[in-house]
């Protein structure tokens, strides 16, 4: 028998862990909706002289795709796959005969599934309600962004479970990597705004690459695919490495009664 | 040493953790259809031995045959073959019972029938509610009904009742006992001797790392245990070594005398007529059969028991 239809009664299985879990729900989907909102409320939509006239809200908009996306994936996988770990899921679906790519792909798959809706939605309302113009031209620049940090987020969030030893803290071990991030690599604060050294080490992050090549593909001066070739490079590095990182440390059985 | 009818075969396993060696050349064989039971004290070397059965861990030495398999080299033919009830619940609290074991129905081959196996572990009524909102009973039956759903051959129950009320106890009694009606052979570890004893073909008890008594539960205890002990307060004013049996009494702390026989019938009768004939009344009059939890303690409690104590 094909494993095809495991991996889709998983996937369907963690879609329906993800919707009924209030928290994930609201930090990957609805907070990033939130931000932009509140972003262009607070700050103002007026079209900004040293950014070339971009509206603000066409800064937001990548900015908080880029904050959906890092949660729909970095943070659900670390703290979906710490808990899976420490209840003892992980190791009993370890001896079953399912094979353990399929426990991924379905939280994997999830992960996707919800970036990508949280991202349509953002765009919706960015363009519908706050006249940002979405990218045509550099719609591979776009596609090409989305792909390589979903992939790459995915890849470090699974091998950030290592640093978790249990399911309290994942909350917190997150949220200190990931909200210190946010505001160093141009997430809330604008990038031009940091100190040169603070804009050095972003650029060693994966967070500022990513927003990077998300705004280049939503500024509407970019000529082209609006490929950002050395960003995606960046994030692809990261991501490789959060692979390998996964796949050689990655642990099965509950750390609290390891023995 | 593969004998067709063998379900498990363990000859000499060895493991340790640092110094501390929690199985020392344990040798154990448990039929294909029995149900068997495992017990020993906490840090005894049970769930080390579980776990290198179920392929959790690694042995340091000795064979190791589960379904004729090596479980450290266990393949997905013979995880379909193996359901396990780990001490903790494995399910995730946002899913349905049924939707939890629609899952896991894809993770095998050829799964039983979902609302067979709901009803099985007697699940019926909460098989629309999350696993969250079930009781601890109910996911420890879940639990259960998730090592069945793939319909495996054998299935490891670690200590399934454990924090049940007594009802929820019996309950889940009667669902280990109809595995045994379904061809199934079940390897029950528990700290309740009477689960083992109302439920095991076979038992085993390991201390410090080694089997120290194996049999049915009836046999276990040796000579000793074909004795029946009748016990009761001596009529006062009596003396108890002119009463049938008497002279081989002993006075038990509670004031009863104790005799043990290996004849019951006779003795009784020869007790009954002497107490009629004297017109006297044999008060808390009681006549018992050593249980498995009598033959545990003595075992468990032998001096050697107390050398090594796992922290």
């Amino acid at each position: 028998m094909s494993d095809l239809p495991r991996a889709l009664a998983q996937l369907k299985a963690d879609l329906r862990i993800f919707r009924r879990n209030p928290a994930a729900l609201f930090f990957t989907a609805i907070l990033p909706v939130i931000f932009l909102v509140l972003f262009v409320g607070i700050f103002g939509n007026q079209r900004l002289a040293e950014y070339d006239g971009v509206r603000a809200s066409t800064l937001y908009l990548p900015a908080f795709i880029a904050l959906a996306v890092v949660s729909s994936a970095f943070v659900s996988l670390a703290m979906g796959f710490t808990r899976m770990r420490e209840n003892g899921v992980l190791k009993r679906v370890r001896a079953t005969p399912v094979p353990p790519w399929i426990v991924f792909a379905g939280r994997i798959g999830t992960s996707i599934v919800t970036a990508v809706l949280t991202t349509a939605l953002l765009m919706a309302i960015g363009s519908l309600v706050f006249g940002v113009t979405l990218p045509t031209n550099a719609l591979p620049g776009l596609l090409a962004a989305l792909a390589v940090g979903t992939f790459a987020f995915c890849a470090l969030g699974i091998a950030y479970t290592r640093v978790i030893s249990n399911e309290e803290s994942a909350p917190a071990l997150t949220n200190a990597v990931v909200l210190p991030m946010y505001f160093i690599s141009g997430v809330f604060v604008p990038f031009r705004q940091l100190p040169d050294g603070v804009q050095r080490i972003a650029e060693l992050l994966p967070a500022q690459p990513f927003v990077d090549a998300l705004r280049i593909a939503f500024d509407p001066h970019t000529t082209g695919a609006g490929l950002a070739g050395g960003d995606l490079l960046k994030l692809a590095i990261w991501g490789a490495a959060g692979l390998f990182f996964a796949v050689r440390f990655f642990g099965w059985t509950p750390r609290q009664q390891a023995g | 040493m593969a004998a067709a009818d063998a379900a498990i075969e363990i000859d000499g396993l060895r493991k340790s953790y640092g110094r501390f060696e929690a199985v020392r050349g344990l040798s154990l064989h448990v039929r294909r259809g029995e149900i068997f039971a495992f017990l020993g004290p906490n840090g005894a070397g049970k769930t080390t031995t579980v776990e290198i059965l179920e392929g959790f861990r690694k042995r340091d030495a000795g064979e190791v045959r589960v379904l004729g398999v090596d479980p450290e080299h266990a393949d997905r033919a013979w995880r379909t073959r193996i359901g396990i009830v780990l001490q903790e619940g494995q399910a995730q609290p946002e899913l349905t019972v049924r939707e939890t074991l629609e899952l896991w129905a894809a993770y095998y081959p050829g799964p039983r029938p979902i609302d067979e196996t709901i009803a099985l572990a007697g699940l019926e009524e909460k098989a629309g509610d999350r696993v969250g909102r079930l009781s601890g009973g109910q996911r420890r039956r879940l639990d259960v009904a998730l090592a069945l759903i793939g319909d495996p051959d054998l299935v490891f129950l670690d200590e399934p009742t454990t924090g049940f009320d007594p009802v929820a106890r019996r309950a889940a009694w009667k669902v280990i006992a109809g595995l045994r009606e379904l061809g199934k052979t079940v390897f029950l570890t528990t700290h309740y001797l009477d689960e083992a004893q109302e439920l095991a073909d076979r038992v085993a008890i390991v201390k410090g790392g080694v089997i120290v008594a194996e049999g049915a539960p009836r046999d276990l205890a040796g000579p000793g245990a074909q004795e029946t002990e009748i016990a009761f307060v001596p009529p006062p004013g009596v003396a108890l070594a002119s009463m049938p049996g008497g002279p081989a009494a002993t006075l038990g702390d509670d004031g009863r005398a104790l005799l043990r026989t290996q004849m019951p019938t006779r003795l009784l009768a020869e007790l009954c007529g002497w107490a009629a004939a004297q017109g006297v009344e044999l008060e808390r009059l009681e006549v018992s059969r050593p249980t498995l939890e009598d033959v545990y303690l003595e075992l468990v409690e032998a001096p050697e028991a107390t050398a090594e104590v796992a922290s």
